[in-house]
């Protein structure tokens, strides 16, 4: 008896110190390691051993190529990459990170629209103190913009999203129709389509709030007048009278059955796109690839996709707005904020590697080096048959873009907006009315949130 | 009067009052888990909920604040009201199917028991992200297989997904996911009756429909009780099947659909990490407090069977 009493007490014992000799390994796996060097936790194969790591979070489809391309070039520094998913799922683990003080990565991939909303928890690094002017030349004043607040800069952008009306030029000869270039027109199109029993002009999806944002970008809407440097004061602008047309025009073409109110990004909607099912696909410059990767042929099924200017309210005055695109931001749980900042710097911005980006539309680069060069111009796109839309639209576009200030609550925004949305949809508020409400929403939502209300 | 295994037993419990300790060794890597991945967290995120935070203001000490915020939120009271309308229809129509299914399986002796048996079960065994995803797929109007029947009759297919219909939709993939799994535990239940009573019930001239419904379902009402208390806890924490479907419900499945889908988005989408907590205990105290309420109802019945 006791032999086998002592035996328990043994193997218990040996029990509870396997447990305690696991924990300090499993929260050293968990911890970045920033700049340490933890190899094991990198999706890609270190090149320079001996070089400081950075670790990096990122979704680029073709990440694992850009990577390699940077670690063979780079002696000084070597990224150590892992894909925490794609926007909202890396958010939330990021933000996991945030709260625990612990876990994030040194360099994370971000949309410019969660920036400000990042900077708010102090978990992103102004890299105007590491160095962040020597690339501002690379930048459109736009893209510069989407990343800054005042003089500080919190990301390199990356990709951008300048906005343009893809259509199916095959439709538009069947049923008569010119490229409209006003909205007025895009609305009378429609129409025409509808009375000759053609299929919807367009879509009005819930699920795509910052295009509804872009759309009212457009004609005028300043939603938010917030600065980072500044952050207990907020100003909400939704409902002015350029927004309300704006929501107004769409209620109209829901109501008339011109658009569908499918949502979007999703097998419905792209299988839509791919059956002719609508004429046009206001989108931005990664639709091309994102149809391409999504299964919409245009070999085959006399699908004719071409590539137009965005329609416009006010034609002698076009204003260019922007959806999508991301960036590389530093996080404030990097060690070395230097070493990282190079990472974000030089990460997706030699040539072979925005090179590589293009050629498999995995991104619309803001870098001028390519942005600006007669290559990327004059490249024929296949998608649109040969169309060579980015010197024609794309590139134009993202010149004329200007910039946006985004609020540190975007993510809940474009939830409430989306419900607007819906509400528009289901017929249940006028555009009007959906915007004034959402006013008195977002308002509510900031002053209970801690912000004044300017 | 004293059960014979209670007097086999006496003397070893009093040995092992002498060395109480051991028993804690026994237990303690058991314990030791509990206590770090159940325990801990739970009492950090009692913590967190007595906190609020501003995105623009710092932690402060809340006290009860927020779970007064919380049960006057309409946001979060519409979502417990939903999940409450969806136990109070879904758990009788889970059940009756699920006790239709067993008490068939049960009467049924031939070969197509075995591979029916096995057909009903097999939709638990599918995990719910893939079977919600097929279902997303058949109820869609462009894949989908209604489009088609639909169109044999001239008339347009109902969409499954918007806002009026969801209510039906999700309650159809539930029944499909969880009938199966019920209806296995009320056929383990039926097979451990012992048959010797149905031998005297048919002596005494009761048909099988009534050995079935006198019999057969009064002496599986435990097991019908336990189903109950499952079914209603995983209705009331309904999330999966509706945070699957959300991105091709154009719009009706909203941020505060249900209230573990509003704790969610509340934490990992606005960074508000004490709501949340304060949500998720809310939630449980709902759900104390129903199943509390449903033993105390249930609790004479069962005690006059026994």
């Amino acid at each position: 008896m006791k032999t086998k009493s002592l035996l328990a007490v043994v193997s218990a014992g040996a029990l509870l110190v396997t447990l305690a000799g696991c924990s300090p390994d499993v929260s050293a796996g968990g911890s970045t390691d920033s700049a340490g060097g933890d190899a094991g936790s990198c999706s890609n194969t270190i090149v320079n051993k001996d070089a400081p790591q950075v670790s990096v979070w990122a979704w680029y489809p073709n990440i694992n190529t850009v990577v390699d391309m940077f670690n063979k070039s780079h002696d000084d520094v070597q990224v150590c990459w892992s894909n925490a998913g794609q926007g909202a799922d890396e958010y939330a683990k990021f933000s996991t990170a945030i709260a625990a003080g612990t876990g994030a990565p040194d360099v994370v991939m971000l949309e410019a629209e969660v920036v400000p909303g990042f900077i708010l928890q102090d978990a992103l690094v102004d890299l105007s103190e590491h160095g962040a002017d020597d690339v501002k030349a690379n930048f459109s004043a736009g893209a510069w913009k989407d990343v800054s607040s005042g003089d500080s800069v919190y990301a390199i952008p990356v990709d951008g999203g300048p906005m343009a009306m893809i259509y199916r030029a095959d439709i538009f000869a069947k049923y008569g129709i010119a490229v409209p270039t006003t909205w007025d027109e895009y609305a009378a199109a429609g129409q025409q389509l509808k009375d000759a029993g053609g299929p919807f002009m367009g879509d009005f999806g819930s699920n795509v709030p910052a295009w509804f944002t872009a759309l009212m970008t457009q004609n005028g809407q300043k939603a938010w007048d917030y600065e980072s440097a500044d952050p207990q004061n907020i100003g909400v602008e939704l409902n002015d009278s350029g927004s309300k047309k704006v929501a107004d025009y769409w209620a109209d073409l829901v109501k008339k059955g011109i658009v569908d109110t499918q949502d979007q990004f999703n097998t419905d909607y792209i299988g839509g796109l791919a059956n002719g099912s609508y004429a046009t696909y206001v989108s931005a410059a990664w639709a091309p690839g994102y149809l391409t990767g999504a299964g919409a042929s245009t070999e085959g099924d006399g699908a004719d996709w071409k590539a137009a200017p965005l329609p416009q309210w006010d034609p002698a005055n076009p204003v260019s707005v922007n959806w999508g695109g991301s960036t590389f931001a530093v996080t404030t749980q990097a060690k070395d904020k230097d070493l990282a900042a190079t990472v974000a710097k030089e990460l997706y911005a030699s040539d072979d590697e925005l090179q590589d980006g293009v050629d498999t539309q995995t991104i619309f680069p803001l870098n001028q080096k390519i942005l600006a060069s007669d290559a990327f111009a004059d490249t024929p796109v296949k998608f649109f048959g040969g169309q060579t839309a980015n010197k024609e639209v794309y590139i134009p576009a993202e010149n004329a873009y200007e910039g946006y200030t985004y609020s540190p609550f975007t993510t809940y925004y474009y939830s409430e907006l989306t419900k607007a949305m819906v509400s528009i949809i289901d017929g249940s508020k006028s555009g009007s009315d959906a915007l004034d409400d959402l006013q008195g929403t977002m308002t509510d939502y900031a002053k209970a949130q801690g912000f004044t209300v300017k | 009067m004293t059960h014979p295994a209670a007097v086999l037993r006496a003397p070893s419990r009093r040995r092992n009052l002498r060395r109480p300790w051991i028993g804690w060794l026994f237990i303690a890597p058991f314990g030791a888990i509990f206590l770090v991945f159940l325990v801990a967290p739970l009492a950090y995120a009692f913590y967190l909920s007595l906190f609020s935070k501003g995105l623009a203001t710092g932690t402060i000490f809340a006290g009860a604040g927020n779970y007064i915020k919380a049960f006057t939120d309409p946001e979060f009271l519409s979502g417990i009201w939903f999940v409450i309308r969806f136990a109070v229809i879904l758990i009788p129509i889970q059940m009756a199917v699920s006790l239709a299914a067993a008490l068939v399986l049960d009467a049924l002796t031939t070969r197509l028991s075995r591979f029916a048996r096995l057909a009903i079960f097999v939709p638990y065994a599918i995990p719910a992200v893939v079977g919600t995803l097929m279902w997303g797929f058949l109820y869609s109007p462009t894949f989908g297989p209604l489009t088609d029947l639909f169109k044999v009759v001239n008339q347009s297919a109902p969409e499954i997904l918007s806002s009026g219909n969801i209510f039906g939709g999700l309650m159809n993939i539930v029944v499909w996911q969880w009938a199966g799994y019920y209806m296995i535990i009320i056929y383990a239940a039926l097979r451990g009756i012992d048959p010797s009573i149905y031998e005297a019930a048919r002596i005494d001239g009761a048909t099988p429909r009534q050995i079935a419904l006198r019999i057969k379902v009064p002496m599986i009402s435990s097991a019908m009780a336990l189903i109950l208390v499952f079914a209603l806890i995983g209705t009331l924490q309904f999330f999966t099947e509706p945070q699957v479907l959300r991105p091709i419900s154009n719009g009706s499945i909203t941020s505060s659909f249900t209230p573990n889908i509003y704790a969610f988005d509340l934490a990992f989408r606005f960074s508000q990490f004490n709501y949340a907590s304060t949500i998720s205990f809310s939630l449980g105290i709902v759900v104390f407090i129903a199943v509390y309420i449903f033993l105390f109802a249930s609790r004479k019945r069962r005690g006059g069977l026994s």
